[in-house]
């Protein structure tokens, strides 16, 4: 059995959630602090846009956009030397772009149902709004966050339809786990797909107790007797 | 030692447009819920922003529509103690308060505010593990620790257990009394501001209509709605005789008033607790009662009389009379034949103030 599946999927994944985890925080702060209502929502969807698409037809935009002879995809390849399509950096784009707005909602959720008493008492006590964030809001609204960044990574784990499409099938460089069960079984090999579905079934199962242990749990202060 | 007020704010239908002046101590400010206390608190901390006026603390300016000034909450110095009381839920109390502090020696100031609130002991908790009066003191602490040159206290009691308030308003008395800082306590209780604030503004539909000492203001309410918000009982609508008579028209009722008779008088109003029973109508502002019905409180007997020979289809000309329950039963269940209020217990109001 080929192990670099695995290896490849879990990169990716890694990856993906420390990019995903940040630029999703930053859009959820972004669209929870805005106070026009109509660029609220088109921001909204946009943000929202590749959870609703077909993977697929994310996959056809971002191949669109980064293909060897498209704008941006030629405009790397010309100031980096990069080529983006058909890399491993492209399962990594894939991923980021489909978990995206799992932790942008989820985040979003969370940041938006802090307690407004709770700013303006730091305002008032002189925190800069840099400090609210991470000493009032950031705690207070992470359980949401952390389901969301959990929710995120097991998105970007399974990604197979942008993927496929961007990053291709390349075994041992974008070969990720959920194309090797799709290749395995097209080459009729059944064993082998299996094993593969066995170790995502183990990671998933994993990810869902994760998630239910940080959101579903009241996590208050002061129960686990440390500090936050 | 001042806070100078005198803001407008506009929105969704309502208008806020109040102006005062703070003097030594508490000033309570009373209104029913919606009044636009709250949003006049919130304008004076920096929370809103008031569409026109001033706002000076100690001769400084915190806001000024004219001269485009409008200082950020946290350079405003003014302390607000939330309803709720906003405690940090992630930090223990030490670290809500040593949060506060603005200067260098924050575990100092810190533990002199733990002492001055009295908890000790309390130190690691997080607020969640505390009963409401300790979130209280922390609040207060943490206010304190930021050393603030006013006061803001947002219905303080309203999220506490009956059972506690009073224990906590006077314990809020004993921590504030020493405090020589521009204070003010928003409120739709009038127990508080009668315990708790020398002089009291009172707020109705975004606007201030009465404002004096406290005592004196239960005592003269001048018009309905302040003297509702003191929690004067029954209203009727009446009609000047001279300068010392008035007729109550909904009761059925001559009334001598204890002051002059104002013009614009247009109802009186009489504290349930203020009848007296008696046997005849030898004095003045006696009438003849009856009894309608009788809603028992706790500890008290709401009697509703009218007098003697009304019609009887009409709310308004029912009268409230509250008494000790023992006082009740002393009567053995009946209304006396006349009942009786004093000339300076007759409060003469007018529609507006």
């Amino acid at each position: 059995m080929d192990y670099s599946p695995i290896w490849i999927s879990v990169k990716t994944a890694s990856l993906t959630i420390v990019i995903v985890f940040f630029i999703g925080l930053a859009a959820a702060k972004l669209v929870a602090g805005l106070k026009n209502e109509k660029i609220k929502m088109v921001l909204d969807g946009i943000f929202t846009l590749p959870l609703v698409l077909p993977p697929t037809v994310a996959g056809f935009f971002l191949l669109y956009l980064f293909g060897i002879r498209r704008p941006i995809g030629a405009f790397f390849v010309e100031y980096f030397g990069v080529k983006i399509a058909f890399s491993w950096g492209a399962t990594v784009l894939a991923a980021v772009v489909i978990s995206f707005p799992l932790m942008y909602r989820s985040a979003r959720g969370a940041l938006e149902q802090v307690d407004e008493n709770l700013i303006f008492a730091a305002r008032t006590l002189g925190f800069s709004e840099w400090r609210i964030f991470w000493k009032v809001m950031f705690p207070a609204a992470l359980p949401g966050i952390a389901g969301g960044g959990i929710l995120a990574f097991a998105r970007g784990l399974g990604e197979f339809g942008a993927t496929a499409m961007i990053a291709g099938n390349i075994a041992g460089k974008t070969r990720t786990l959920p194309l090797a069960v799709y290749s395995a079984v097209a080459a009729g090999d059944m064993d082998t797909a299996y094993k593969y579905v066995m170790i995502i079934l183990l990671v998933s199962f994993l990810v869902v107790v994760l998630m239910n242990y940080f959101t579903a749990k009241e996590r208050t202060y002061g129960k686990r007797g440390k500090k936050a | 030692m001042s806070l100078q007020v005198d803001i407008k704010k506009r929105w969704k239908g309502f208008s806020l447009q109040v102006r005062f002046e703070t003097g030594e101590g508490l000033l309570g400010i009373l209104g029913a819920s919606g009044c636009g206390k709250s949003m006049t608190l919130k304008s004076i901390a920096g929370i809103v922003t008031p569409d026109e006026g001033r706002i000076l603390l100690n001769g400084r300016t915190l806001f000024d529509s004219e001269k485009k000034i409008n200082l950020k909450p946290r350079d405003r110095k003014v302390g607000y103690l939330f309803q709720d009381y906003a405690l940090f839920p992630n930090m223990t109390v030490r670290q809500n308060i040593s949060c506060a502090v603005r200067g260098k020696d924050k575990e100092r100031m810190a533990e002199e505010q733990i002492q001055n609130f009295q908890l000790e002991g309390l130190e690691d908790q997080y607020p969640h593990q505390l009963s409401g009066g300790q979130k209280q003191r922390t609040a207060l602490a943490r206010m304190m620790a930021n050393e603030p040159e006013a006061l803001l206290l947002d219905e303080p009691f309203s999220a506490l257990d009956y059972y506690l308030k009073e224990q906590l308003q006077v314990q809020m008395l004993d921590f504030l009394k020493d405090c020589k800082k521009d204070m003010i306590l928003v409120t739709h209780n009038r127990d508080e501001v009668y315990r708790l604030c020398g002089d009291l503004l009172i707020m109705d539909g975004g606007e201030k209509i009465r404002m004096g000492p406290t005592k004196e203001i239960f005592r003269y309410p001048g018009c309905v709605a302040a003297a509702r918000l003191t929690g004067c009982k029954n209203f009727s609508r009446a009609r000047k005789l001279d300068d010392t008579h008035v007729e109550a028209l909904d009761w059925g009722i001559v009334l001598t008033a204890g002051k002059q008779v104002p013009d614009a008088v247009s109802s009186v109003g009489i504290r349930a607790h203020y009848f007296i029973a008696c046997q005849d109508d030898s004095r003045e502002n006696t009438f003849p009662a009856e009894l309608v019905e009788t809603v028992e409180s706790p500890f008290e007997m709401n009697v509703v009389i009218r007098k003697k020979g009304m019609p009887g289809h009409d709310r308004r000309e029912q009268i409230w009379w509250k008494m000790a329950k023992e006082k009740w039963a002393g009567m053995e269940g009946k209304v006396p034949e006349f009942l009786r209020v004093s000339p300076e217990d007759v409060l003469l109001l007018t529609d507006r103030p």
